[in-house]
Order: structure tokens, then C-alpha cells, then sequence
């Protein structure tokens, strides 16, 4: 019998349950390894928080003795490998997020395990990524006894709480050796907004927004979807990096992604274009984003966001 | 808290990828990438660049202070070296061995830890964000993990503090500022300074520096410890994403806007 560890950053849960990539993982561990899904966790956990993560399909729950969260990679891949031990684990799942992949790594040269990222399908043993900026779909295999994945969000459909309970359990982790510790932290205020790397629905404003988000963020919010940006409006400093959609910012694969005033450069295709369907509005009936709409718009934004943004509310209403 | 070391030798981890501006191709049957019209990373030469900052923030090279770029990569390779050699680093590593061909990360990371130990000495490792090919930003943790090394990684700004290292790491819902002790690795992001062009004083100069060929044998590796055959993942199978292809085209009359709500609900994504 096959047993799927699942690693999750304590940051990334609540009483409410854990976030929606880490739902995902816990569903593909559930469909793997019937009546057994061990999730190590980077910190001693509240009672309902380990109460959401039982209803969630958690079995068990490992946790150190004290955070670790914050040790950059070093403290949680440490503890990840003790988990990886107790459990017997022949798989264990991550989320994709930037830190996830950097624990992934470490606990794969820990445990010689193969890693492998980017993943969006989990089968058997066999892991699809697509690679080049989505220019290539392929399957990938570990070599080693054991594997480690991590999961892109929108994978799976996350399975809906049931009346499950976890035990939890704390282990004891091995010294983790020298590590950088973060020593001041400053908030990023919330949007608000659905968050951008599992939304449904993304609205993405470029240089052609001149500065001005509002028309983005108006037919974002009729929509309910999230806000993102090309990496010319997140280096003019109209909005924050985080919402850099492409090579260096965030791939997303929303069912919808409205791109607005993007010329569309290979670098912000790259994280867009395994989107579903894709609609573009631009001033200029030359640019590329258009060789990859389903819809292109020729006009001006700030004429055609509001027009949509009224019609699509009054839609709904 | 240390003091700095009077020379700090900083090395910085190149890689030679395939153009993004061009189509890029995987062939064979156990599929690789197709390396023609490569270039030195573009996220690597911010890695150079911060590198090149740190030490003149500290004097510069007259002070004896050293950035050695090392890179593993077929003989073409050694274009990412004199390019960072043309931006200002003081020599280069170049580790070529036709058995380092289909590298996964473990691999690549092993190799390249061992020429770093055989190089030896380093105050500071600095990596790109990723590769531009592989895009798994896996190698920057592996190698700390291997050379037991503290990791300060995605960060937009970095510099001394006594013998410490300081940065700035942001993620999406908080800024971090981190300190590590030395030796430590570092990546950088692209949200770092913009990378210097090579002027002609520094395309002259490079001409003069040194790069020094590594082999396997030289590090005590073996041609089954790295390559495709000393990789712990392997690809089975690969399958070109078809195109996308436009689709309609239409220029806003004064209606577009009902036109796009007109579109989303015929596609039920309303
Ligand atoms: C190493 C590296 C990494 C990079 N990573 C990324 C990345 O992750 N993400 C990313 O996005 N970019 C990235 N880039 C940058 C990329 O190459 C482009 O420069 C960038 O995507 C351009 O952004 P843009 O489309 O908003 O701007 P532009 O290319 O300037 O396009 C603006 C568009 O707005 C249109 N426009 C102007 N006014 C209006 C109006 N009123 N109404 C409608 N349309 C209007 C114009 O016709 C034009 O097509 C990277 C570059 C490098 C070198
Ligand atoms: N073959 C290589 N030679 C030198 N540096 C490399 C090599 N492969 C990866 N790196 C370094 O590791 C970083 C991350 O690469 P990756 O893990 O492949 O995304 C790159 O930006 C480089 O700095």
C-alpha cells in the first residue's frame, strides 16, 4: 500500500480549513493512498485547525516542536524528511509556491528522491508538466524509491469537507544546520480579490493602463475575478509585483484571462497562455496577444472596460 | 557578528539556454532540449550583476576582491562566461564533459557542487531565480542543501552587513528582510537592478582574463553520477502543445464592450 505525505506551510492554514492548492493536494493524496493521508505541517497546530484538516481527509498529522516556517528552506526540509521517515512515504506532495519548491528541493538531495515541479497531473508514478512556456506537455517519472511532486493549483477539483478527524502526532526533526532567519517582516495589504494563482477568472492590465487600474479593476470585480499585470506596469510601479503574471511572476490557467493593454511578449505568454479562453484589448491591431485570443478587441480600454464592466453587472443582476 | 573577510571571493552560477525569442524545440526519443541559438541566461546576469554591485560597494576588484563565474554546459557555453567576464567578473570556471548531456537537477546540482568545492573558498555562491529552460528554481536549494549552506533566495536587494549577509526577499503577502551568516547561497530576481551592458573597456579587458576547463575526472565524479544516467527523474514522453490560434478579431464600433459580455455569456463564462 502506497503512502502520500503532504507537506503544507502552516501559514497557509486556518480554522477554516487550509488553503485551496493545499485542498488539492490533500485530494489527490486521498485518491493514492485510500484511508491513510499523513500531512506534515511547519508548526504546531491549534486544535480546529487540525480538526479542518481532518474534515479535509487528513489522517494524521506531523508536527515539529516549534515553527520552523520561517528558517528558510533548511528548518522545514528537515523536518519534512523526519515526516517522510515516520510515515514511510513513497510520494510526498507540495504546493508550487515559491517557498514549497525550495523545501521540495532540499528534502529531495535529503531523502535521494527526484522532484519534480510544476506538476499538474498526478498518475500512478507519472507526473505531467508542461515545459518551455507551455510550448511542450510531457510526462515525468521519478527514478528513485521515493518521489516528490509539486502541485500546481487548478489541478484537481478539491473534494468537499467531510466528518473525518486527524490525529496529531509531533516528531522529532534533526538539527537543520545553518540557516538565514528573517528578521523584520512588512504586511502587504489584501486585495481583497481572489487570489491570483488559482483564480478563475484573471483581469491583467499593461503599460496601455497608463498608470491607471481602475478600468482593470472595475471589470475584474464584475466578474469576481482576480487582477493581474504585465511586468511593464508592475516595474512602472502602478501596481505590486505579486501581481506580475509570466516567466518571473506568476503562470496561472484560469478558465478566462482578459489581457488589457498587453502587447504580449514571449515572457508574458509564458504565463498565460494554458488558459482556457483567453480575450485581449488592444489599441493596436498589430500586436501579438491578438495571434493568441479567442476574442481580440481593437479599441480603447478605458472606453471598453467600463462599457462591459455596467453590462456584465446589470447581467448579473 | 564577524567581520567581513578582507578579500571577499564571491562565485556566481551562469547558465548557457536556449532564446526564448526563438521557438524552442525538445527532439530524440528520450526528448532534450535543442541547445542552438543559445545565450547566456537573462536572469543569470542579474546574479552577475549583484554580485559585480557587492564587491564595489566594498572596493572592487583593487581591493582584491573576486567574482569567478562558473558554468556547466557544452563547449558553446563558455559565450555565458566571456559575457560576464565583458560585464566584469575576474575569471571563469567552465565544467565540460560530454557526460553531464540530460542533467535533471540533482545531477546539475551535484556536479556543480563539487566544482565548487574543488574551486574552493567562496565568501558567497549567487544564482539566477532559474533557468530560462528548466525553470524548476530547484538547483539554488540543492546546492545549499549539499555544500551545508544557509539560503537567502528570491532577493531584489542584498548586501553586507559585518560578516553577515542581508536581504530583501518579497513574496505575495509580506516583504522579508533576512540575514544569513557566510559562506551562504543567494538567488536573485529580476526585480534587481538591470543588468550593466559590456562596454568596450570590458570587452577588451575580458580578453585577458582567464577561464579554467573542468573536467568530471578532475572532481572525482563518475559518468553514472550525473548525466540522464545519474538523474533521479527521467521524461517518458513528450508531446508538442498544439499552437493557439486566433480566434475572432473585431474593432470596437462604440459597442465592443457589450460585445465582450455578448461572448462570455454564449460561452457560459458569465
Ligand atoms: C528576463 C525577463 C523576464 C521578464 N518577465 C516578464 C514577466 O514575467 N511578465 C511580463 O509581463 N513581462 C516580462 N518581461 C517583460 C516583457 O519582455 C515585456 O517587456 C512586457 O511584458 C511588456 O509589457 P506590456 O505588454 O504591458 O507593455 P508594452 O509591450 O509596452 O505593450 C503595451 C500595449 O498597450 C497597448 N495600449 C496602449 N494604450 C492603450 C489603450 N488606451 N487601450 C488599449 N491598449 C492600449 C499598446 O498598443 C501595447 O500593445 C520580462 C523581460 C525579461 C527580459
Ligand atoms: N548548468 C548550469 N551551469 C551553471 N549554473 C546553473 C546551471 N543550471 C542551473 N544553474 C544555476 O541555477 C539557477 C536555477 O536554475 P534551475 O534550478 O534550473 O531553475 C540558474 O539561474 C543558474 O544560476
Amino acid at each position: 500500500m502506497s503512502t502520500t505525505l503532504v507537506y503544507l506551510d502552516a501559514r497557509s492554514l486556518s480554522a477554516e480549513g487550509p488553503g485551496k492548492a493545499e485542498r488539492e493536494l490533500l485530494t489527490i493524496a486521498a485518491g493514492r493512498s485510500a484511508g491513510s493521508v499523513v500531512v506534515a505541517v511547519s508548526a504546531p497546530v491549534e486544535d480546529d485547525v487540525a480538526a479542518s484538516l481532518g474534515r479535509f481527509g487528513a489522517t494524521t498529522v506531523l508536527v515539529p516542536a516549534s515553527d520552523v516556517s520561517a528558517q528558510l528552506a533548511a528548518g522545514p526540509a528537515a523536518f519534512a524528511a523526519a515526516a517522510a521517515a515516520e510515515s514511510g512515504a513513497d510520494l510526498v506532495l507540495l504546493t508550487n509556491a515559491g517557498d514549497s519548491k525550495e523545501v521540495a528541493a532540499r528534502l529531495g538531495i535529503k531523502l535521494g528522491a527526484g522532484v519534480v515541479t510544476d506538476v499538474v497531473a498526478v498518475d500512478g508514478g507519472d507526473f505531467t508538466k508542461s515545459v518551455l512556456a507551455g510550448a511542450y506537455t510531457t510526462r515525468v517519472r521519478a527514478k528513485t524509491a521515493v518521489a516528490i511532486a509539486t502541485v500546481k493549483a487548478n489541478s484537481v477539483e478539491p473534494a468537499a469537507p467531510g466528518d473525518g478527524t486527524a490525529e496529531v502526532r509531533r516528531i522529532e526533526a534533526p538539527e537543520a544546520g545553518p540557516t538565514a532567519t528573517v528578521e523584520r517582516t512588512e504586511a502587504k495589504p489584501a486585495s481583497g480579490r481572489p487570489e491570483l494563482a488559482d483564480a478563475r477568472v484573471v483581469v491583467s492590465g499593461g503599460r496601455g493602463v497608463e498608470g491607471d487600474f481602475g478600468p482593470v479593476e472595475q471589470l475584474a470585480d464584475a466578474l469576481g475575478a482576480a487582477v493581474g499585470a504585465s511586468r511593464a506596469a508592475t516595474d512602472a510601479g502602478w501596481i505590486e509585483h505579486s501581481y506580475q503574471v509570466g516567466q518571473t511572476g506568476k503562470t496561472v490557467s484560469p478558465q478566462l484571462y482578459i489581457a488589457v493593454g498587453i502587447s504580449g511578449a514571449v515572457q508574458h505568454k509564458a504565463g498565460m497562455q494554458t488558459a482556457q479562453t483567453i480575450v485581449a484589448v488592444n489599441s493596436d491591431p498589430d500586436a501579438p496577444i491578438f495571434e493568441i485570443a479567442d476574442l481580440g478587441i481593437v479599441g480603447d480600454l478605458t472606453e471598453i472596460l467600463p462599457q462591459a464592466a455596467e453590462e456584465i453587472k446589470r447581467r448579473k443582476a | 557578528m564577524s567581520d567581513a573577510p578582507a578579500q571577499l571571493k564571491v562565485l556566481v552560477l551562469v547558465k548557457y539556454v536556449p532564446d526564448a525569442q526563438f521557438d524552442r524545440h525538445l527532439t530524440g526519443e528520450s526528448p532534450r532540449l535543442d541547445r542552438s541559438d543559445s545565450i547566456l541566461s537573462e536572469l543569470d546576469e542579474y546574479a552577475v550583476e549583484a554580485a559585480l554591485q557587492l564587491i564595489e560597494a566594498h572596493g572592487g576588484a583593487k581591493a582584491g576582491h573576486e567574482v569567478t563565474v562558473l558554468t556547466m554546459g557544452p563547449a558553446a557555453a563558455s559565450n555565458a562566461v566571456k559575457k560576464s567576464l565583458q560585464m566584469g567578473a575576474t575569471r571563469g570556471v567552465h565544467l565540460n564533459d560530454d557526460a553531464l548531456a540530460g542533467s535533471d537537477a540533482a545531477a546539475t546540482s551535484l556536479a556543480l557542487a563539487e566544482a565548487i568545492r574543488h574551486e574552493g573558498g567562496f565568501d558567497l555562491v549567487f544564482t539566477g531565480m532559474s533557468s530560462t529552460d528548466g525553470e524548476t528554481s530547484l538547483v539554488p536549494s540543492q546546492l545549499a542543501e549539499r555544500l551545508g549552506l544557509p539560503q537567502v533566495t528570491l532577493v531584489s536587494e542584498v548586501s553586507l552587513d559585518g560578516g553577515d549577509i542581508v536581504a530583501r526577499r518579497d513574496g505575495d503577502t509580506e516583504t522579508q528582510y533576512v540575514r544569513a551568516p557566510l559562506p551562504a547561497l543567494v538567488s536573485v530576481t529580476d526585480q534587481f537592478e538591470e543588468p550593466r551592458y559590456p562596454n568596450f573597456k570590458g570587452i577588451i579587458g575580458a580578453k585577458k582574463k582567464k577561464t579554467t576547463p573542468l573536467s568530471l575526472a578532475e572532481l572525482g565524479l563518475g559518468a553514472d553520477q550525473v548525466g540522464a544516467a545519474g538523474s533521479w527523474t527521467e521524461v517518458a514522453s513528450s508531446e508538442a502543445r498544439p499552437a493557439r490560434t486566433a480566434g475572432t478579431v473585431i474593432t470596437d464600433q462604440g459597442d465592443a464592450g457589450v460585445k465582450l459580455a455578448d461572448f462570455l455569456a454564449d460561452r457560459k463564462l458569465l
